[in-house]
């Protein structure tokens, strides 16, 4: 049966379920327009609690996993900005900084189960983080050690991809592997707003909807491709629109509110987990920080537009209504940024040291056995080797 | 046990043979489950097998191979038809960036043991991008294994060894050879992917040849025999990885080579093989390594392309220019 096409399509505006005071967002509340700031130029406003949405009844997480939530996107914050400075300083080749995004990147892990699998783009370091992994591993592609450095199968994360949304159609592939053995996969791909442009997503999606894949698609709208902004990517009504045209439903979340978010991709999780299938959600949040350190962004935005977005800060946000609400005190502020600065300090510490590679790295792994082609080119690298040991120069 | 099969029916033997054999190959692809694809090679898998094992996908190159990708990496065999050669371009990018480097960027944690069979090159009168030959992009690109047979028997052994081949395998089909029919041998062991084979004996030069090719190099190798010049026929059938080793035997055994492949000539497989001959030979050659190759040209329409195609003649001609009066 077709669905209904006007289940499909998103709420008039974001889920938001605590606004960028703090405050929850209650429908009497939400009914008043608020007063205007430049953020509501740029950003998304927010919707009642009641309003009509293709997953359901929008509630507040429980108040544990919000603790958590802000544990880990404290935590997120001190690894973005340590990987920044690690470039500098020369540890990192480069970093694309998900800074002001780390509640998109925190609630994509937490709101899968072990057995699910994550499928990051290079800008979601942090949400692998999140999952699991060690960040100094998950930063082996940025450290130029290896082109990944994680245990891809133990933690169902796959590598980090950088050709954009070519990472989207493995995801269907692996959700659709998992379904075809009747397990309860699911699969969680993410991308951002420029990489919904790309044939990839198109084709992503069209498979997931037909093959019935248990896949959330999470789209961060970041506002920005690099230096081009969102209306120069679409002209749909919205990134969520998109999947009405393959039978998806889409729905719409503010990306710095990370209960809306664990709400909103809670709920399209256990729609694909109970037999839905694909399920897409665009995440309106902002990229805080250039592209990459190699980017300068003040040549194609402005400071106000910046401004504007860290007073939605997702950290500040929840940490605003949890201590609001006496649910974390001081002290548990102290342990998270306790715990951050040690990861911090341990990932300065394990990037300190360039690792000692074998030229048979590089052959090692092209195929299952080297060819014998390989085995003279490996050879050539000795010999090279060996004549600089023994000060013999052409 | 002997069967007169064409190659076609060699393929869809080995495919069904292989789904058999086990579970976790699975065939998908445009047209490939009630047609049976468009040239027949999965006929009556999705019958046998049920629609999970054998499935039609939408009409999207780059989204099959994708899709593969991900099901190679939770577990499965994916066997994926492009329909054409030149239809398979758009899934170039998911071949290249993707299939080819997932082993070596995850230091062999996520081998992808998956085939990408690919009906290609020309001879068979059709339209604009219907015959292709695509060998160079993807035996140019490190992480693929690149095969093509030239008979039924190896249109057989290939697809079981590639199927069982835990890298993943760019598997080109010569459509002009799918309905010629020869003796197939199923009871004969996999070969692994890798070997060349010497297909005519001969000592005055060696003619290598792979897929089409193969049986225009054996046809001139018969008109030459008639002239009283005995030329030896050896089939690449491993593109990637390259059989070094036979190939020099066999060049060396004679002296003089000239390579035959239907591709354009320039940065072609064909060149490759005639560089690596000349490096590794250069000592028993008694002239330059010849090539007959298709024109520099996209490939001609129809009724023009018996121009392009390495044919006996021009096979003859190329043998001939192999310095004979300064040789032995």
């Amino acid at each position: 049966m077709r669905p209904d096409p006007e289940g499909l399509l998103p709420a008039t505006e974001p889920v938001t379920l605590i606004d960028s005071d703090g405050a929850p967002v209650t429908p009497a509340r939400a009914a008043v327009p608020s007063e205007t700031s430049p953020a509501d130029v740029v950003g998304p406003e927010t919707q009642a609690l009641d309003a009509p949405a293709p997953h359901g009844c929008r509630q507040l997480p429980p108040t544990h996993d919000l603790v958590a939530a802000l544990g880990a996107m404290i935590a997120a914050r001190r690894f973005n900005d340590q990987a920044y400075a690690l470039v500098r300083q020369g540890r990192l080749a480069v970093y694309p900084s998900s800074h002001g995004q780390e509640a998109c990147q925190v609630a994509a892990a937490h709101v899968l189960s072990d057995g699910d699998w994550l499928f990051p783009t290079y800008r979601d370091t942090a949400a692998v983080v999140a999952r699991g992994v060690d960040p100094g591993q998950a930063l082996t592609l940025l450290s130029g050690e290896w082109h990944h450095g994680w245990d891809v199968a133990a933690h169902r994360v796959a590598p980090l991809t950088t050709p954009l949304a070519t990472q989207l159609p493995h995801a269907v592939g692996v959700a659709h592997a998992a379904r075809l053995r009747g397990e309860d996969t699911v699969v969680l791909a993410l991308c951002g707003d420029g990489g919904t442009s790309e044939g990839d997503f198109h084709e992503a999606l069209n498979f997931a909807a037909v093959l019935h894949a248990p896949v959330v698609f999470l789209v961060q709208n970041n506002t920005f491709a690099i230096s081009v902004p969102l209306s120069r990517q679409t002209a749909a009504p919205s990134l969520a629109h998109k999947g009405a045209g393959y039978g998806i439903p889409g729905e719409r979340v503010d990306g710095n509110d990370v209960a809306a978010l664990l709400s909103v991709l809670g709920a399209a999780v256990g729609a694909a987990r109970t037999g839905d299938g694909p399920q897409l959600v665009e995440a309106h949040t902002y990229r805080m920080q250039a592209h990459t350190n190699a980017d300068d962004a003040t040549r194609y935005r402005d400071d106000d537009e910046v401004a504007a977005w860290s007073r939605r800060d997702p950290i500040d946000r929840l940490r605003t209504f949890l201590t609001g609400r006496g649910d974390v005190d001081e002290a548990r502020l102290s342990t998270f940024a306790d715990d951050a600065e040690r990861m911090a300090a341990r990932l300065r510490e394990e990037l300190a040291t360039d690792l000692r590679h074998d030229p048979s790295e590089l052959f090692e792994y092209v195929y299952a056995t080297p060819t014998p082609q390989l085995r003279e080119q490996l050879a050539m690298l000795r010999d090279e080797a060996e004549r600089d040991l023994g000060g013999v120069s052409r | 046990m002997n069967e007169k099969l064409t190659m076609a029916q060699a393929l869809n033997r080995a495919l069904r043979d292989a789904m058999a054999a086990d579970e976790s190959v699975y065939v998908f692809g445009e047209d490939v489950g009630r047609l049976g694809g468009v040239f027949r090679i999965t006929d009556g898998l999705a019958a046998e097998f049920g629609e999970d094992r054998c499935f039609d996908t939408p009409l999207a190159e780059a989204g099959i191979v994708g899709v593969a990708v991900g099901m190679a990496m939770n577990g499965m065999r994916p066997v994926v038809e492009m329909q054409f050669d030149a239809f398979a371009y758009p899934a170039f990018e998911q071949i290249t960036s993707h299939v080819a480097k997932m082993r070596n960027r995850t230091r062999g944690q996520v081998p992808l043991p998956m085939v990408i069979r690919v009906p290609y090159a020309g001879g068979i009168g059709g339209v604009e991008h219907h015959s292709d030959s695509s060998e160079a992009y993807f035996a140019h690109t490190p992480g693929l294994h690149v095969v093509t047979p030239s008979d039924p028997a190896d249109a057989y052994g290939l697809l079981r060894a590639a199927i069982a081949s835990d890298d993943p395998v760019v598997f080109l089909e010569p459509k002009k050879l799918y309905f010629g029919a020869d003796e197939v041998d199923l009871d004969l062991p996999v070969a692994p992917v890798g070997r060349a084979v010497v297909r005519r004996p001969g000592t005055d030069a060696t003619l290598i040849a792979y897929g089409p090719s193969v049986p225009v190099a054996l046809d001139a190798a018969a008109a030459a025999a008639a002239e009283g010049r005995s030329l030896q026929v050896l089939d690449v059938r491993s593109l990637q990885p390259f059989d070094d080793e036979t190939v020099c035997r066999a060049v060396r055994s004679t002296g003089r080579a000239v390579v035959v492949a239907e591709a354009p000539g320039f940065a072609s497989v064909a060149s490759e093989i005639a560089a690596r001959v000349t490096e590794r030979c250069w000592d028993a050659l008694a002239a330059p390594v010849g090539r007959v190759t298709g024109l520099d040209i996209p490939y001609p329409p129809p009724k023009l392309e018996h121009l392009h195609l390495p044919d006996v003649d021009r096979v003859l001609d190329a043998v001939d220019d192999l310095r004979w009066e300064e040789g032995t």
